[in-house]
Formats: structure tokens, sequence, C-alpha cells
């Protein structure tokens, strides 16, 4: 099946490694992305406090972009990106007089047709794949897999399996050799994009899911989404003013990557501000060399 | 040559309004076949059914249509009268000028016009009728009931004490159902043993009665007054004429590590037990799959191992060799009573039953977090604490309890979207029996509503709130987990609207109520139906509570819907008063209109039997004088068929016909039309 790539502002700026490691993972599991011509901006999260229609239209112009370029799904790896999509999906397919209008909105011809799959769902469908080629196993890596709020809620939109109690970070992590840990802020608030804003609550919110991966004895955090990244990786140091040791987090696309036997510099695990090389020397794997 | 009477009735204004009776009656009398019609105001009153005796007998009619109402309302009536008048009933037929015609029309002219027409068809459709004799069943006058909780006990006793002879079959190895498991009841807060264990001990000593504990239902053949049953009883590997319940063998047992079913899993029992010290039969079970000799035999080890029981037992009761036997029972009526069980909400869930569970309460990794019926047993002076509520984890006495009601319950989108019904009373209950034997605990209920309606109820929850000092906290919880010594509970104050985290030493789950495992598979052998959470379905919800849409199967308690114990005992006793009035009749009476097949013509394809929802149709095999088997042809059981025509409809031949609806009756009134 044919994947489309939508990248969003992150993956092509703060979240580099993200897109690094998935490219690189992607190759590896031959499953080709091919990223969506003149994407533009999902909206995020301004685009549905101006308008309930440029909400909508901003994601639904990257779907008939894909549809035109003839994917069948399109693969949006930041949550905020795969909410929005999946959103304007599903709004679109339950508004008829909306579904008429678009084509003249978006100014191109518009079925809808598109699904919209987050990089849970993505790595998942490649489990079988990932099991095989799998080259590092993490004897038994202990993670904290922390999903936050977009990528699981609404249910209505996400269709999580379980949105109160997800698992499938937990059985990728796992195919990898990873042992997650069981812990209870693995749904909560990382603050989002109140980082600028509101730094306060943000050091706040990442210093108690921080705090509760340690004591659960996580050694590092999974996550699949840019801005968790961004808060409790680029914000940690604040968080840990206490001397606490600081705990490295991980896209679960450089974790896939790793267990593959790619090179930690190919995915972008040299950009961290929390290196996550002493814990890769610990456990075996060549430390990324430093670029900062 | 046929000689029709044809009686329009008026109806006071409900027909008269806007048919004409009377020119109804004068175009009818002018009908081939029609010696007889007149129109009368109230033809079902005493008056008007006398005309219609006396113009039988005075015309000779051979048929009678009654141009009224629905045959819903007064078909019966008209019936009876006709064979008072010594005319076979089902000579006469109901023409529907009421709820058909008058009530939905508003031309006085038209509506006449109609009223005429739906007449004529009925006349036309009378001349084809055959008298049908009403068939008779005999009824054998006992009744089995399934399931010895509270609901089946009721019934059992009172249709024992009502002079029928009564089966039991309870799956466990002593009766008393989950009733027996409780500590006290709401909302009279008196001890659950103490009501229950009589009404046991009545059961076990009852002449009328015959208990098959640790059994089960196997096969049900049969139908209404003529039902044949095949218990499967389980093999207890105890010999149960020599064992007088003295408990040495369970005494001598050496393996005291098996989880306690009977206390949800908060003690330990042996291998070889009873449930509890009251439990009818007082006769322990061997437990295979944890005794040592059959797990040695299992590894493949030869030699006999321990046998500790049998070497205790004085009466040599210890039966290893022993197998599950078989017997069969005929009865004539059926008592459905499986009771509940509690949604198990763990994250681990049967595949099947559309349930995902809860899996951000930690139920089932969190020692401290417990669902209703395992606070029953610690709260209990007969369970494992012997009454002292203490944690699970570390023995200590909780200072602070939570408890949440509506867990799995009223949550549509996971899978759950009704009431339980019995919660907000028994949490209510918790927090007495909680503030009653820990003074200065504090007892915080999260809810959605309290619904508290029944005698009593209400005062009793307010009396928790207002006298017992429980907070109640309006709201849901969104996620439970282990933080060092206590339960951290995280919830949502929706009246304050305020967020909440509380430290919590217990946390008690009021978990839904869902219906018996095995249910759907015991409905299937019965041939009623459940609904989709797999709860018996009654046959009407208000009218006909406790019977089912099979003849002769009724249905009590909590495998109905959620049910307390007043209204299961309620719904025990009705259906013993249902079963006791069908014994009452020497022989059953049904109706005729029921299928028959023309064995003459019957091909024996079978496809009726494979479409008939009541198993009502089986095979013959038709001999000729040689006693050479010529075919075999299919067979209608006229004791089990509704006469639904589902097999008129499909049969190609159009050789089974549902009798007073054959094809040359309805074709007659269509071609009238």
């Amino acid at each position: 099946m044919r994947t489309g790539y939508f990248p969003g502002c992150s993956l092509h700026g703060t979240a580099r490694e993200f897109d690094e490691s998935l490219r690189a993972v992607a190759g590896a599991i031959g499953a080709p992305l091919a990223e969506i011509d003149d994407w533009n901006c999902c909206g995020a999260s301004s685009a549905h406090v101006v308008g309930q229609r440029l909400a909508v239209a901003l994601p639904a112009r990257n779907l008939a972009l894909a549809e035109a370029q003839g994917v069948e799904q399109v693969l949006a790896p930041c949550a905020a990106c795969y909410n929005r999509l999946a959103k304007a999906r599903r709004v679109i397919e339950e508004d008829e007089a909306l579904r008429r209008e678009m084509p003249e909105l978006l100014g191109r011809p518009f079925g809808n047709r598109v699904a919209v799959r987050n990089i849970l769902e993505f790595l998942t469908d490649a489990l079988p794949v990932i099991e095989a080629r799998l080259v590092h196993a993490f004897g038994g890596l202990p993670l904290a897999c922390y999903y936050g709020c977009l990528l699981v809620r609404p249910a209505s939109v996400t269709s999580a399996e379980d949105p109160e109690h997800p698992t499938a970070m937990e059985q990728i992590a796992r195919a990898c050799g990873a042992a997650p840990v069981t812990w209870h802020m693995g749904l909560e608030c990382c603050g989002g994009s109140l980082s600028v804003s509101r730094t306060g609550s943000v050091i706040r919110l990442g210093r108690a899911i921080l705090e509760d991966a340690r004591k659960a004895g996580a050694e590092a955090l999974l996550v699949a989404c840019p801005m968790c990244h961004s808060n409790l990786d680029f914000r940690q140091r604040a968080m840990t003013r206490d001397g606490r040791p600081p705990i490295p987090v991980l896209y679960v696309t450089e974790l896939v990557g790793l267990a593959l036997g790619i090179e930690p510099r190919r995915l972008g695990l040299d950009r961290h501000f929390v290196s996550p090389a002493p814990l890769l020397a610990r456990r075996g794997q060549a430390p990324a060399g430093g670029r900062h | 040559m046929a000689r029709i009477g044809v009686f329009v009735c008026h109806c006071g204004e409900n027909i008269g309004r806007t048919v004409d009776a009377s020119s109804v009656a004068e175009a009818l009398r002018s009908h081939p076949g029609v010696v007889h019609a007149e129109d009368y105001r109230y033809m079902c009153s005493d008056p008007g059914q006398t005309l219609v005796r006396e113009a039988i007998a005075a015309n000779r009619l051979t048929g009678v249509v009654v141009a009224a109402c629905s045959p819903h309302m007064h078909e019966r009536t008209f019936r009876k009268v006709v064979a008072a008048a010594g005319l076979n009933p089902f000579l006469c037929e109901m023409a529907n000028i009421r709820e058909q015609c008058s009530w939905i029309h508003e031309d006085r002219e038209q509506a006449t016009g109609k009223a005429i027409a739906i007449t004529r068809a009925l006349v036309e459709k009378v001349k084809a009728n055959t008298p049908l004799e009403t068939i008779r069943i005999p009824i054998e006058r006992r009744a089995l009931v399934i399931g010895g909780g509270i609901a089946g006990i009721q019934a059992a006793l009172d249709l024992a004490d009502g002079g029928a002879e009564v089966v039991l079959v309870e799956k466990e190895s002593s009766i008393g159902g989950h009733m027996s498991q409780l500590s006290e009841t709401f909302p009279t807060l008196d001890c659950s043993q103490c009501i229950l264990t009589p009404r046991m001990v009545e059961v076990a000593q009852h002449p009328r009665i015959r208990l098959y504990a640790y059994s089960e239902v196997e096969e049900v053949s049969g139908y209404i007054g003529n039902f044949e049953v095949k218990v499967r009883r389980k093999a207890r590997s105890v010999n149960e004429t020599l064992c007088n319940g003295c408990g040495a063998c369970t005494q001598a047992c050496p393996n005291r590590k098996v989880p306690n079913e009977f206390e949800c899993g908060l003690g330990k029992r042996p291998a070889i037990s009873v449930p509890f010290p009251q439990a009818v039969p007082n006769m322990p079970v061997l437990d295979r799959e944890r005794c040592a000799r059959f797990m040695a035999i299992r590894k493949g080890i030869t030699k006999a191992v321990c046998g500790k029981c049998a070497e205790a037992c004085t009466r040599g009761a210890i039966d290893f060799a022993q197998e599950d036997r078989f017997v069969t029972e005929k009865v004539g009526a059926i008592i459905i009573a499986t009771g509940y069980q509690l949604y198990s909400i763990g994250k681990e869930q049967p595949e099947g039953e559309g349930l995902s569970g809860y899996g951000e309460y930690g139920y089932g990794q969190v020692p401290d977090v417990i669902d209703g019926l395992q606070f029953e047993r610690l709260a209990s002076a007969s369970g494992p604490t012997g009454g002292r509520i203490v944690r699970p984890s570390d023995g200590r006495v909780p200072k602070r309890v939570v408890f949440l009601q509506c867990v799995g319950s009223r949550d549509p989108s996971r899978g759950i979207p009704y009431c339980s019904k019995i919660c907000c009373m028994y949490v209510a209950k918790h927090v007495m029996l909680y503030r009653h034997k820990v003074h200065d605990g504090e007892a915080v209920v999260f809810y959605m509503d309290v619904r508290a309606a029944g005698k009593g109820y209400d005062e009793f929850t307010r009396r928790a709130i207002e006298e017992e000092g429980a907070i109640y906290r309006r709201g849901r919880v969104a996620r439970l987990w282990r933080d060092g010594d206590v339960v951290k509970v995280q919830g949502f104050d929706t009246l304050s609207g305020e967020p909440l985290l509380l430290d919590a030493d217990l946390v008690v789950l009021a978990t839904a109520v869902r219906p018996q495992p095995g249910i759907r598979a015991l409905a299937q052998k019965l041939s009623v139906s459940c609904d989709q959470h797999g709860f018996i379905n009654e046959a009407h919800p208000k009218l006909r509570p406790v019977e089912t849409n099979t003849a002769g199967i009724f249905v009590a308690g909590a495998c109905q819907a959620p049910r307390d114990i007043p209204e299961s005992v309620a719904m025990g006793s009705a259906a013993a008063a249902k079963v006791l009035g069908l014994f009452s009749k020497a022989e059953l009476e049904r109706e005729p209109t029921v299928a028959r097949v023309d064995a003459a013509h019957c091909a024996g394809c079978f496809l009726c039997e494979r479409v008939c929802p009541y198993g009502a149709v089986g095979r013959r095999e038709v001999r000729d004088r040689a006693g050479r088997l010529v075919k075999v042809v299919a067979e209608v059981n006229p004791g089990v068929c509704q006469g639904c025509g589902t097999c008129q409809a499909t049969c190609p031949g159009k050789h089974v016909e549902v009798q007073g609806f054959t094809d040359q009756q309805i074709y007659a009134e269509i071609a009238a039309l």
C-alpha cells in the first residue's frame, strides 16, 4: 500500500530527529513514504480558534493533495497534525453539505477517500517486519510509554482501541525487546503549546510526568509527539534543577531504528537536549556522536 | 350451501360516527350465501350476544361474521357465543371495521364502502373455514428450577408448598447463590445468612423438592407440559449417600492454598472443601484441578499420591474414581433463575463479549482495589477476616475508603449502557457497615446519580449521607494507581467543578451486574431469547414479566435484568404462581390454529424444519402395510407450534398450512375485495 507522508512544520523544524528516524525506519522495513507535494499547515492549535471552516479546510487541502497523488493513506507522525487531519476527515464524512462544498473551497477535486494514520498505527502494522529484522533487542530496557493527549483522544476521531488505557506503544516497545513499565501518567497533559506562554505550567506538569516515570523505574521516556518531546526534552533541565538525574526522551521511531541496527546519528539521536548517549552506552549501543 | 349470518356493530359512536352500520348490513344481505344480516348498537353486550345466539338457531347458520372491532378485542367473546349456540367456534370471524376503518377515516360514504368490502371478504373466508377442535395436551405436574439462589429457592419452595413436585438444579456445590455471600442486606441491615439459611434448609428437607447441587442442565427437549431434561451431576469425588458432612476430609487436606471462590479470592481453602459452613447440601467437593493426587495423575505418575482425605474419612465416602452421571427428569414447566455475575473489570476480558474492561482502575493489579462482593466478604462475620474490615494488602484498618459507583454501568462507550440498579443501595450499605466498624474512618462515594427508588430506599441513602457522615461526590474517577502505601484516586467533582486527587487506603468498585457466563448456551437449550447483554427476555416487559416467549418456560431474578433481593423473591413467587396456575388444569388447552403437514404430498425437503423458530417441526417415517419405509415426512408438534406461519410461507409445495389460515381461506378473502 502506498503511504503518503505529511511531515507538518515540526518534523521539518524542531523535531527533525523524528523525521530522520522515521525515514530511516521506513526505508529499513520496506515501507517507502511519498511526501505530499506542496503540503500546507494542518492548522494545529490556531486555526480552529479562528474558524471552523478554516480548521477543516486546511487539513482537507492536504488530504486532497494526497488523493491527487494516488495514495490510499496518509501518515501524520505529529500527534497534532494527525488529530487535525483525522478530525477534518471525520467532520467532512458526517456533514454532507460541507462535503459538497469542499471542491470549490479547496479549488480542486476532493473525495475524502484517503485514510489518516498515526505513527503508532503505522508501526503496529509493520510489527511482523520489525520483529523479523530485529538486530539489536533491548534486553529489558525499562521504558515509560507516554501518549499525551492527541494520539488517542477524542475517541470518536482517533478510534483508539481503548482511549483510557491504550497499549499500542507498549506493544511496539516490547517487540524491540524493551520492558515498558507500569505507570499512570501516560495520558496526562504535557502542557502542549503553553511551553511558550505559560512555561511555569509546563515545568510543573512535566516534572510530575518525569517523577512518576522515575518512580516506576523507567530509564527513558518513549514519545510519539513532537510537542511532548519538546516539552519533556528541551524543558527538562528546568524540571530537574533539584539535582535528579535526567531521563532521555526517545521518539518511538528512534527506538525502533536502534532495534533495527540503524546508526544512532542517522536517527538524529545527537539532536536531543538530554543526551541518550550514556543510556545507549550502558545498554551496549554505540553512543551518538555529539553535535552540540 | 353456506348459510352465513352477519352482525354489524355500531360500537356506540366508535363505528357509527363514520360507518353507516345499517347500510353495511343492508349491503351484506344480498351477498351470496348470507341469509341473515343485522346491526346493533353494542354487539358485545348481553342483548347483542343474544341476537347472535338466537339468529344462529333461527336461521340454522353455518357461519358467523361479526363486523366490529379487532379480533384481539373480541374474537374470543364471539367464538364463545357461537360455541354456546352449538356451532364450531372457528366458523366465526371478526371483520375489523373499527381499528382498520372507522377510526382512521373521516368520509362517511367512503368508510361505509370500505366496511362493506372488509365484511364481504370475511364472509368469503368463513365460507372456506372448516371446524377445528381445541388441542388437549397432558401435563406433567413437576417443575424444574434452574439456579438455587434466592429467586430459585423462593420459586422452589412456593411450588412445593403449593403441591407441585420440584427438581432444583444448582451448578455450585451449595445452594444459596450470591445472597449467601452478603454480610447485611439493605434497607434494613438484617443479616443475609440469618434470613437465607433457614430457607436453604427448608429446601433440603422438603419432601417434594429434589435437589441436584453441583449439577447442570445438559439437554432439554419437549414442550410445555412435557419437557424432558437431562441433568449432568458433576463428580464431587464424594459418595453422596455415605458422606455425613463431618468435615474430617477438609481438615486433613494438606493443600490449604487454593484461592477461595466463595470469599472472592480473599481467603484460602483446601483442595477438598465446602464453600461455607452452612452449605446445603453440607457435602464437600474435591477440586481435581488442585488435588495433589489428580495433579500427579496428569503428570503421568502412576503411584497413588496423598489420599489424606480418604484416610481421614471414617465413612469411606471419598471416591476418586467417581465420574459425571446423568439423570433424566420429566417436567411440565421450567423456571430459569440463574442470577448474575459482577463485571470483572480487569484489562483482560473474555473474547466475543465486546467488553474492554477498565485498565485505568488497576483492578486485579492493585490489591487494595476490590469489588463490591469482596467488600461484602470483608464485612461479613463469617468472612475471611471475621468481619474486621481490613486492607487485603497489609491487613491494616483503612482510614479512608473510596467507593466508586457505576463502574461499567451506564457507560455505552465501554459496552454496558444499562443501570445495574442495586449499586446505589449497596454502596450506601457498605458506607454504613464501614462507619459502624471504623468510627474514625472516612467514607467517600463517587456517584453519577443516587437512584434509590424503593420502599425505604431513599430514606436509607439519606441516612448514609446525613447520619453516617458519608461524603458523596458527584463525578467520575479517571484513574486509580498505587503510590507507596496508598491508592491514588484522581477524579472530578462535577458539582463544585474541581478536580480531585485523594489518597485512599481502600477503593471499592461497584461494578456492573451481568448475567452468568453460559447464559446464552442455556437459553439456546431452552429455545428462549436473550437481549444484547445476555439477560433473558421476558414475554412482555409490563404485562408478562415472568413468562418467556416459549410456552412453559418462566424466568425469575437477576438473569432477566439486574434485580435486588426483594424483586428476585417477588419474581420467584410470581413464576411459581404462574406454574401452579398451569398445573391446576387437568389438561392443557391450546388453540388449534397450528401448522399441519399434508403427509401425502410432503416431499421431505425439511425447509420447514430449518426455518421453524420454535423447533416444532420433527420428522416421521411413513411405511407401507408391509412395514417398508416409503418416505420420511415433516411433522409438526402441536404442543410446540405457535402458529406463526413461517413454515407455510417457506414450503415450496404448499403442503404445510396453519389451520384457520390456509392459502385457500386467505385467497378467498382476498378475491372478495
